[in-house]
C-alpha cells in the first residue's frame, strides 16, 4: 500500500498519517482513530484502520481495555452493565452516570448509547431523559446538513393508499418542500423540513412516523408478492404490513432494515437485510438474518425455514430481541453474526438451547406495548420549546 | 459588555440547548444537568451545524453533525483544532437568564 493511500475515505486520512500518529506516540488503535478521526465516519474502514496501525506499531501495539466496555466512562463489559441497572435499580441516563460511570460524571456521547440499553431493559418502565437522546430521536426526523430534517411517514412494503400519496404531495406543495425523494426504503422523504415546521407537517400529513432516522426498526421493504405477481408464492406486501405494524419504532443497537420476498427471485433484496423473509411456496418462509447491502455487503444467513406468517412475526421478532440485549451499540446485526455465529444464533433463537427462547418473546411483546408514534407529540411536545428553532428576545 | 435579559430559564429543558436570537445575533445557550448555563456562538466552526441541537453533559457540547466537541466554558475545541466564540451566561435570583454580548 502505498504511503499516499487513502484509508480513511470519509474523513480523508491516509496510510502516511496514521503512521505519523503511531510514531508520535499513539499505542492504540482507538487513540490513532480518535487523533486522526480515521475509521469515524461510516466506520466501514475500521478493520484496515486496525491492521495499519498494527502494521506501523509492529509488536508494540497495545489494547486498550475500554474497547470491551459498553460505554468508554463505565468500566464494564454490556452484560455487565445489565446486571448492574437492574440490581441497582437505575431508570434513567442520570442514574447510571451517578452510580456507575468512574468519575459520577455524566458523558454526552455515552448518553445515547446507555439510553438504547434502558429502553430494552425497562420498557415502559424506563424514565425518558429527553436530553440523552441524539437530536434525530428528539424530533423525531434526519438531521441533515443545513440542520432541516427529513419526514419519512410510514409506508409498509412501499405501499400506500392514493389518498395518502395526494396528501404527502399537497404537504409537499403547501410547505414548498425543497427535494421530495423516493428512498432505499421504499418510502418517500420530505427533505429540507425546518425543525419549527415539523408539528404542522406531521399533522397535514396524518400518518404515523416512518422511524427513519433512528437506532431502530426502520422499515420493511417488499416486492410486490402473489396479489399480482405472476411469480410470487407468499404475500410478502401482506407479511411487510403485519412486520411493520409489530416492530414500527423498537429501540436498537443499531439501524433494522427488513424486507419480504414473494418468491426466491427476491426484487426486495431480502437476503441483504437485516432480517430478511423470502417465500418458497405452500405457505413456507425462510428467514435470512445478518444480511447487509450498505457500507458492508454481506449476504444473510438463513436462520430457519417456518410454516406460516405468524411464524415468521414470532421468530424474527425473538431474534430481533437476542441482539437488543446481546449486540454492543451501533453494532449492525451482520457484525453481531458474524461475531457470535450463526450456529450459536440458531441455538438460541430457533432450538432454544438456553431455554430463554420464551423470556425473549415476552420482552419483545413488553417493548411492542411500550411504543408510540411520536409523531403524536406535534400536539403533546414533551420538551420546552421542543420544535423551536429560534427564540427572539425581546430587546 | 452589557448583559441582555433572554427570559427565564425554564426555556431550555435541563442538559439541552436552544436557539436565542440576542442582539442580532443566533447564540446557543445551554442549561447542564449540574446547573450550568453556558452561551456559544450557534453554528458548529466546523460544517455549520447547529450546536444547540449538540448532546451535552456538564463541561461540553457535540456537535450533531460530525461529532466535534467543544467545551461551553472555553470554546476550546477538544479532539479538534476549531475553537468557537463564548459568552458569559448565568441565572439571575428570578430564575432569569441572561448573556453578556
Amino acid at each position: 500500500m502505498p504511503a499516499d493511500a487513502q484509508v480513511c475515505n470519509c474523513n480523508g486520512v491516509t496510510k502516511q498519517a496514521i503512521g505519523a500518529c503511531v510514531e508520535g506516540g499513539a499505542k492504540t488503535a482507538k487513540a490513532v482513530m480518535s487523533k486522526t478521526r480515521a475509521g469515524m465516519g461510516c466506520g466501514s474502514c475500521k478493520g484496515l484502520v486496525n491492521e495499519v496501525v498494527a502494521w506501523f506499531a509492529g509488536g508494540a501495539l497495545e489494547e486498550d481495555p475500554s474497547i470491551h466496555y459498553y460505554v468508554p466512562s463505565i468500566p464494564m463489559t454490556k452484560p455487565a452493565l445489565t446486571k448492574a441497572i437492574i440490581a441497582q435499580d437505575l431508570r434513567s441516563v442520570s442514574d447510571v452516570f451517578r452510580a456507575l460511570s468512574t468519575d459520577g460524571q455524566e458523558d454526552a456521547l455515552a448518553k445515547p448509547a446507555l439510553a438504547s440499553l434502558l429502553i430494552t431493559i425497562w420498557k415502559e418502565q424506563y424514565d425518558d431523559q429527553r436530553d440523552a437522546r441524539f437530536i434525530n430521536d428528539r424530533v423525531h426526523g434526519n438531521i441533515q446538513k443545513d440542520g432541516t430534517f427529513s419526514v419519512i411517514p410510514e409506508m409498509p412494503g412501499g405501499v400506500c393508499t392514493p389518498a395518502q400519496l395526494q396528501r404527502i404531495a399537497d404537504v409537499a406543495v403547501k410547505y414548498d418542500v425543497p427535494l421530495v425523494k423516493v428512498t432505499g426504503g421504499q418510502r418517500i422523504d420530505l427533505v429540507g423540513i425546518p425543525k419549527e415546521q415539523l408539528p404542522a407537517v406531521w399533522r397535514d400529513l396524518d400518518m404515523p412516523a416512518g422511524w427513519a432516522w433512528g437506532k431502530s426498526y426502520r422499515t420493511c421493504k417488499s416486492c410486490i408478492g402473489d396479489d399480482y405477481c405472476r411469480f410470487g408464492l407468499g404475500d410478502s406486501m401482506g407479511l411487510a404490513n403485519k412486520i411493520e405494524a409489530r416492530f414500527r419504532g423498537i429501540d436498537s443497537p443499531g439501524k433494522l432494515k427488513l424486507a419480504t420476498a414473494g418468491c426466491p427471485r427476491n426484487c426486495s433484496e431480502a437476503l441483504i437485510k437485516d432480517v430478511g423473509a423470502v417465500a418458497i411456496g405452500e405457505g413456507k418462509w425462510e428467514i435470512y438474518v445478518g444480511g447487509a447491502g450498505g457500507s458492508h455487503v454481506r449476504k444473510g444467513d438463513l436462520l430457519c425455514t417456518v410454516a406460516s406468517e405468524d411464524e415468521v412475526l414470532t421468530l424474527s421478532g425473538r431474534f430481533m430481541q437476542w441482539y437488543r440485549e446481546n449486540a454492543k451499540y451501533k453494532e449492525r446485526t451482520y457484525t453481531f453474526i458474524e461475531r457470535v455465529g450463526i450456529d450459536r444464533v440458531r441455538a438460541v433463537v430457533v432450538d432454544d438451547a438456553d431455554g430463554v427462547a420464551a423470556e425473549l418473546d415476552a420482552a419483545m411483546e413488553r417493548s411492542v406495548a411500550a411504543t408510540a408514534d411520536p409523531w403524536k407529540e406535534r400536539d403533546e411536545p414533551k420538551t420546552e420549546n421542543q420544535f423551536a428553532d429560534l427564540i427572539p428576545v425581546e430587546a | 459588555m452589557p448583559e441582555i435579559a433572554i427570559g427565564p430559564l425554564s426555556q431550555i429543558p435541563p442538559g439541552e440547548g436552544r436557539n436565542f436570537l440576542v442582539a442580532d445575533r443566533r447564540l446557543a445557550v445551554f442549561r447542564t444537568r449540574e446547573g450550568g448555563v453556558f452561551a456559544t456562538q450557534a453554528a458548529c466552526p466546523h460544517r455549520g451545524g447547529p450546536l444547540a441541537d449538540g448532546l451535552v453533559d456538564a463541561q461540553s457540547v457535540v456537535c450533531p453533525l460530525h461529532e466535534r466537541i467543544f467545551s461551553l466554558a472555553t470554546g476550546q475545541g477538544i479532539g479538534n483544532e476549531c475553537v468557537i466564540e463564548v459568552f458569559r451566561a448565568k441565572v439571575d435570583e428570578h430564575g432569569v437568564v441572561t448573556v453578556a454580548i
